[in-house]
């Protein structure tokens, strides 16, 4: 309250009032001034002080109505975020489950083609099974011979088979040849080794049956020996070949 | 310039101390410090007037201070506070856009 304020005022020159600011502005320690120089400090301060309450300030001043406005906002959110908790954690259940049916799926799908590549012969395979070898000096093994020794063996439950260095799968075929036995076109010459795969008691006992393999060598002037043995490896390898006109019919997803 | 470099010294300190204010100070202290404004205000412009009394500013700055304090404090009172709040803060504002009219057209001639 310091000045009247009446306008319009008189226009006054321009430089007249910056000489009286600047005048004003030269240091004066009277005692008025010093108070005013307190004044403005506390001015100065309580207006920080005001700003930085205002900017922190919390719910402690608010009125009622307002409160109850503010409670109501927040009861909203939340309800609006336990919604959203329970769809999210619908979601992740969801994605957890598929995830788990995906892993087993993966798991047989794997295991059968563990097992679909045992049976073409395109990995190796190793365990438990038996080395049959025939010798035979003679001359008098045939191919029919093997033939039955590997029928037999199939039949006894054998799950991978070599000949030689020649993998025996389903296809595999025997015929003799000038001096041995030729194996889906490879000839090998005796000894042959015959390693199957599968249980190795069974398989023994399948080589050693009354008129079976062994007493058909030996009636051809050979001779067959079966070493059962905890690690067989059948390590020959055939390619794998793409069916050219067999297409396989698409069954229903499970 | 004393007043001024009070004012900067004033800001520094809250700067620094940053101070919670009082619970019972705290309805007064905005509409103090915008009555705090209006005399500073209306000092610079009683200098440019060429009408300048430091005893003036001083009074001055403390009746504006404590009268738009006593009115809040009234208002809350009589149950008017945030009305009565907004009615000093509006007057107030009036005057200092007067005064700070009055400076520019002293120092520009505008």
């Amino acid at each position: 309250m310091s000045s009247p304020g009446t306008e319009p005022q008189p226009p006054r020159d321009a430089r007249h009032a910056w000489a009286r600011l600047r005048r004003a502005g030269s240091p004066q320690p009277t005692r008025s001034n010093l108070l005013a120089a307190l004044l403005a400090g506390a001015l100065g301060f309580a207006l920080i002080v005001q700003v930085r309450q205002t900017s922190v300030e919390g719910l402690e001043n608010l009125r009622e109505d307002e409160l109850v406005r503010i409670f109501a906002d927040v009861d909203q959110d939340g309800e609006q975020l336990a919604a959203e908790i329970t769809n999210l954690e619908a979601s992740l259940n969801l994605l957890r489950s598929q995830t788990t049916s995906e892993e087993a799926a993966q798991g047989a799908a794997q295991e059968r083609l563990d097992s679909l590549e045992i049976l073409a012969g395109t990995v190796e395979a190793q365990g438990p099974g038996i080395v049959l070898t025939i010798r035979d000096p003679l001359g008098g093994v045939k191919a029919p011979t093997i033939l039955d020794a590997v029928e037999e063996l199939r039949n006894a439950g054998a799950e991978a088979m070599q000949i030689g260095d020649v993998r025996i799968v389903a296809n595999t075929w025997f015929t003799d040849a000038a001096d041995g036995l030729s194996v889906s076109g490879t000839v090998i010459q005796p000894p042959y080794v015959l390693r199957a795969i599968g249980d190795s008691n069974t398989l023994a006992g399948a080589m050693e049956i009354p008129g079976g393999v062994t007493a058909t060598v030996r009636r051809a002037g050979g001779d067959a020996d079966v070493r059962i043995t905890d690690e067989v490896t059948v390590d020959a390898l055939l390619p794998l070949r793409t069916p050219q006109y067999a297409q396989p019919v698409p069954t229903e997803s499970p | 310039m004393i007043p001024a470099i009070g004012l900067v010294l004033g800001i520094v300190i809250g700067v620094l101390l940053q101070p919670a204010v009082p619970a019972w100070l705290q309805p007064y202290l905005p509409i103090a410090v915008i009555a705090a404004l209006d005399a500073v205000f209306g000092g610079v412009r009683a200098i440019l007037d060429g009408i300048f009394s430091d005893k003036v500013f001083v009074v001055s700055f403390l009746s504006n201070v404590v009268v738009a304090a006593f009115i809040v404090f009234l208002g809350d009172k009589l149950g008017v506070g945030a009305q009565l709040s907004t009615g000093v803060v509006v007057v107030l504002g009036v005057r200092i856009f007067s005064n700070v009219a009055a400076i520019r057209r002293h120092l520009f001639d505008a």
